[in-house]
């Protein structure tokens, strides 16, 4: 299957590669199989939403390819390098591969301009100096500027999602993962972070891996939206969006929207009672 | 099967190993360390005065059929129980009162935090002179290990209980008493556990230097020479001046055990009264 | 016990009927005397439990080897040390310290271990992610993630420490304020008693605050996030 056609410039990296993935989870010896048998291929610059219920193993995927956790097996490629696959269960975690966390990780000890410029002193890539500088840059891009020497703690939630994903695209990264991180956040607040983060989007065109529940939320910001079962986690259906980039949120009310919504509402639906009869917690 | 597989398990887990390991190495080089002068002829800086593990388990097993070496131990314990059970009967209620009432709080509050800074064992004199026997100034300065922490993990827990709940209790047509018995105790009784956790521990340093003030100081006197009346740290000072070394090794150990054993057997209380903190 | 009145008279007199006022020498060679032992002490198990505390929170297989002499030890009340303390180290100065240090310690390593515990996994997670190695991301997110426990332990360090040094300097000592005390007991001289108390309280307390204060100074950006942002 292939991606939606991007806007403007076309992005030649972040091309990633799942397959086959399996994931045994072995706690106390009793065998829980997270992820059976997933594959998923998502294109360079594109927006690929993964929508399930919770505790489906949505993140255990995304874990794969950061590098937290190993694989059981399968293999997950990033631009034709493999990240990990036979012989190599776990991948090295990369600052090609950034993840944002649900919760947010900033570290509340450092301002939010050493937050930034964090990644690159961390490689070695730049001198302190030179991180501090276009951090300082990147920030006033995104509208952050004003902010650099406050600390993560205050400042509101939304505005720190934006830090940290500023803090991701500092390193140049092939594929932001987005692990559920509007999920603390208030309807009205989520709708400004989507419009900021397809903003930032069109200026970068990275490949995104964003997990999520909510449907609008999917729907609104992907090129395709896969579905996945609840444990375990594999595609059960993958919709294309085909409401052409760059959107706006005029497109929520359009009735090609409201028709997404529907194509989608009963396989997700479905997936929940799943879960929700098997006992699934909140996690 | 599943059992036995689950046995072996735990049997051979490598934190579990690990810790064996650590404990008969630290065993061999308290032992090497000990006759380090006369195995080596070089006295190791420090352990070499300290009597040798075997020596101590050579000791500690005749002492366990002598009746004034338990008779220490009930002691100690004795007094360990009754200077924290006072602390809990009075730290808490006047903890809860302090969070309750704001008056209360205002005039209480100022007192205990001058005094709170003032160590236990500065207290030793005052207590004796102000109390009839030297059996009261102990159990005074027991207590007063304990009560500091109790009450101020009473005022914080009671304070943290989310206002909502006695909203909640009173839109539902509670009394005061349902709200108190139903709402402030149980929430509360979180950091009371954690307070009484933290003062059991302080409450056998406090015996232990009561005893040892008392009985082994100069003119304090008042524990028989045996030991058997001072409790385990007047053991271990009476074993210290009638140069028995080995004993002061096992009076410690003991101390140790008996410490150990009250606060895990207070944990398990504490877990027993709060069942809703069980997590799965 | 004696009344306040006696007990402030005798404090500010210049001619102490008891033989000691803060007009007299012996009563600051008194107070220098326990300050020093406690500042070497709490200043010992602050460099000693901090990287140690570090070392066990930070390495699992360290902790599984270390740990369990550690919490053998614990258990041990620092007092009941006071014997084998006096017959390790010669002399009166080393035994008051040592007995002063141990509980410290404890409080110091463990509270730090602790704090490093408590570390969110996604802080550390990310860290990796920047391109962080094992070495910085002890540096710039493990030391400063574990600083408020660093600090609670410090805290705690600081109360056993004088609680320690009192009944140390009670037992053998000539010079310090537990000494005081318990001379002014055994000389019938009670407002001593209380002035050696008043004074141990003002100095734990005066102690505790400055361990606080370097706390907040280290720790501004809990300061600053205190109460602002919305929390979430």
């Amino acid at each position: 299957m292939s991606a939606t056609p991007l806007h403007k410039k076309v992005a030649t990296r972040g091309h990633l590669k799942i397959q086959d993935a399996h994931k045994v989870y072995d706690p106390e010896g009793a065998a829980v199989l997270a992820v059976d048998n997933c594959s998923l291929e998502i294109q360079p610059g594109e927006i690929c939403m993964i929508v399930g219920p919770s505790g489906c193993g949505k993140t255990t995927l995304l874990n794969a390819i950061a590098g937290f956790h190993s694989l059981t097996s399968g293999t997950i490629h990033l631009d034709g390098e493999m990240l990990c696959g036979p012989g190599k269960p776990k991948a090295e975690p990369g600052a090609d591969r950034i993840v944002v966390f649900q919760n947010g990780a900033l570290f509340p000890w450092k301002t939010n301009l050493e937050n930034v410029a964090f990644g690159p002193i961390m490689q070695g890539t730049m001198s302190p100096q030179e991180a501090r500088e276009k951090a300082r840059a990147i920030m006033a891009d995104a509208g952050l500027s004003g902010m650099e020497n406050n600390y993560p703690g205050e400042i509101s939630s939304g505005v720190r999602r934006r830090v940290e994903i500023v803090r991701a695209l500092m390193n140049d990264p092939k594929v932001l993962l987005l692990d559920e991180p509007y999920r603390a956040l208030d309807s009205l607040t989520k709708s400004v972070m989507h419009e900021a983060l397809l903003e930032i989007y069109y200026r970068n065109q990275v490949t995104i891996f964003f997990i999520t529940h909510d449907l609008e939320e999917a729907i609104f910001l992907g090129h395709r939206v896969v579905i996945m079962t609840t444990r375990p986690c594999k595609p059960k259906k993958i919709l294309t969006v085909d409401i052409p980039h760059p959107r706006d949120y005029s497109v929520l009310t359009s009735p090609r929207f409201r028709e997404l919504m529907d194509e989608t509402m009963e396989a997700v639906h479905e997936e929940a009672v799943k879960a929700f009869a098997a006992g699934e917690r909140e996690g | 099967m599943r059992l036995a597989e689950e046995m072996k398990k735990r049997l051979f887990d490598p934190t579990r190993l690990r810790a064996i390991f650590a404990i008969v190495v630290f065993v061999v080089l308290w032992e090497l360390g000990s006759r380090s002068k006369d195995w080596f002829g070089y006295a190791a800086p420090w352990i070499s005065v300290i009597p040798a593990p075997d020596a101590v388990i050579v000791v500690w097993w005749g002492l366990l059929g002598d009746a004034g070496y338990w008779q220490s131990g009930y002691l100690s314990l004795l007094r360990v129980l009754s200077g924290f059970g006072a602390a809990l009967l009075i730290g808490v209620p006047l903890g809860l009162l302090m969070a309750l009432s704001r008056n209360f709080y205002g005039i209480v509050f100022p007192t205990f935090e001058v005094l709170r800074p003032i160590p236990p064992l500065a207290w030793v004199p005052a207590a004796i002179i102000f109390w009839p026997t030297q059996e009261l100034s102990i159990a005074f300065i027991t207590f007063l290990g304990a009560f500091y922490t109790i009450v101020i993990n009473t005022v914080d827990g009671a304070k943290s209980i989310d206002p909502r709940y006695f909203e909640a209790a009173r839109a539902m047509g509670s009394s005061g008493w349902d709200v108190f018995r139903r709402i402030i105790l149980p929430g509360t009784l979180p950091s009371i556990t954690l307070g009484a956790a933290v003062g059991m521990g302080i409450v056998w340093e406090v015996v232990v230097a009561a005893e040892m003030i008392s009985g082994g100081g100069s003119s304090m006197g008042g524990a028989g020479a045996s030991g058997a009346g001072g409790g385990l740290g007047f053991f271990i000072w009476n074993s210290y001046t009638g140069g028995s070394y080995e004993q002061i090794v096992v009076g410690m150990l003991s101390i140790g055990i008996a410490g150990y054993l009250s606060s895990g057997g207070l944990r398990m209380l504490g877990e027993w009264i709060t069942p809703w903190l069980r997590v799965r | 016990m004696p009344g306040l009145t006696v007990v402030f008279t005798e404090w500010v007199s210049k001619n102490p009927p008891y033989g000691l006022s803060i007009y007299t020498p012996e009563y600051y060679q008194h107070v220098l005397t326990s300050v020093q032992r406690v500042a070497i002490a709490f200043g010992l198990a602050t460099l000693l439990g901090v990287p140690f505390g570090l070392l066990l929170g930070w390495s699992r297989k360290f902790k599984d080897f270390v740990f369990p002499v550690f919490e053998i030890l614990r258990p041990i009340p620092a007092l009941a040390w006071v014997p084998l303390a006096i017959l390790m180290f010669k002399g009166t100065e080393s035994p008051v310290i040592f007995i002063t240090f141990l509980p410290a310690f404890f409080a110091t390593t463990l509270n730090t271990m602790l704090g490093v515990h408590s570390i969110d996994e996604s802080y550390i997670r990310a860290a990796y992610c920047l391109g962080a190695k094992r070495a910085q991301i002890f540096r710039h997110v493990v030391l400063p993630g574990a600083l408020p426990f660093i600090f609670t332990g410090l805290q705690i360090s600081m109360g056993v420490g004088w609680f320690s040094l009192v009944a140390g300097e009670m037992i053998s000592g000539e010079y310090g304020l537990g000494y005081v005390i318990y001379s002014g007991y055994t000389l019938v001289s009670y407002p001593v008693i209380a002035i050696g108390m008043i004074t141990l309280g003002l100095v734990g307390w005066i102690s505790s605050a400055l361990v606080r204060i370097v706390g907040t100074s280290l720790m501004q950006w809990r300061v600053r996030s205190l109460g602002l942002g919305d929390g979430s």
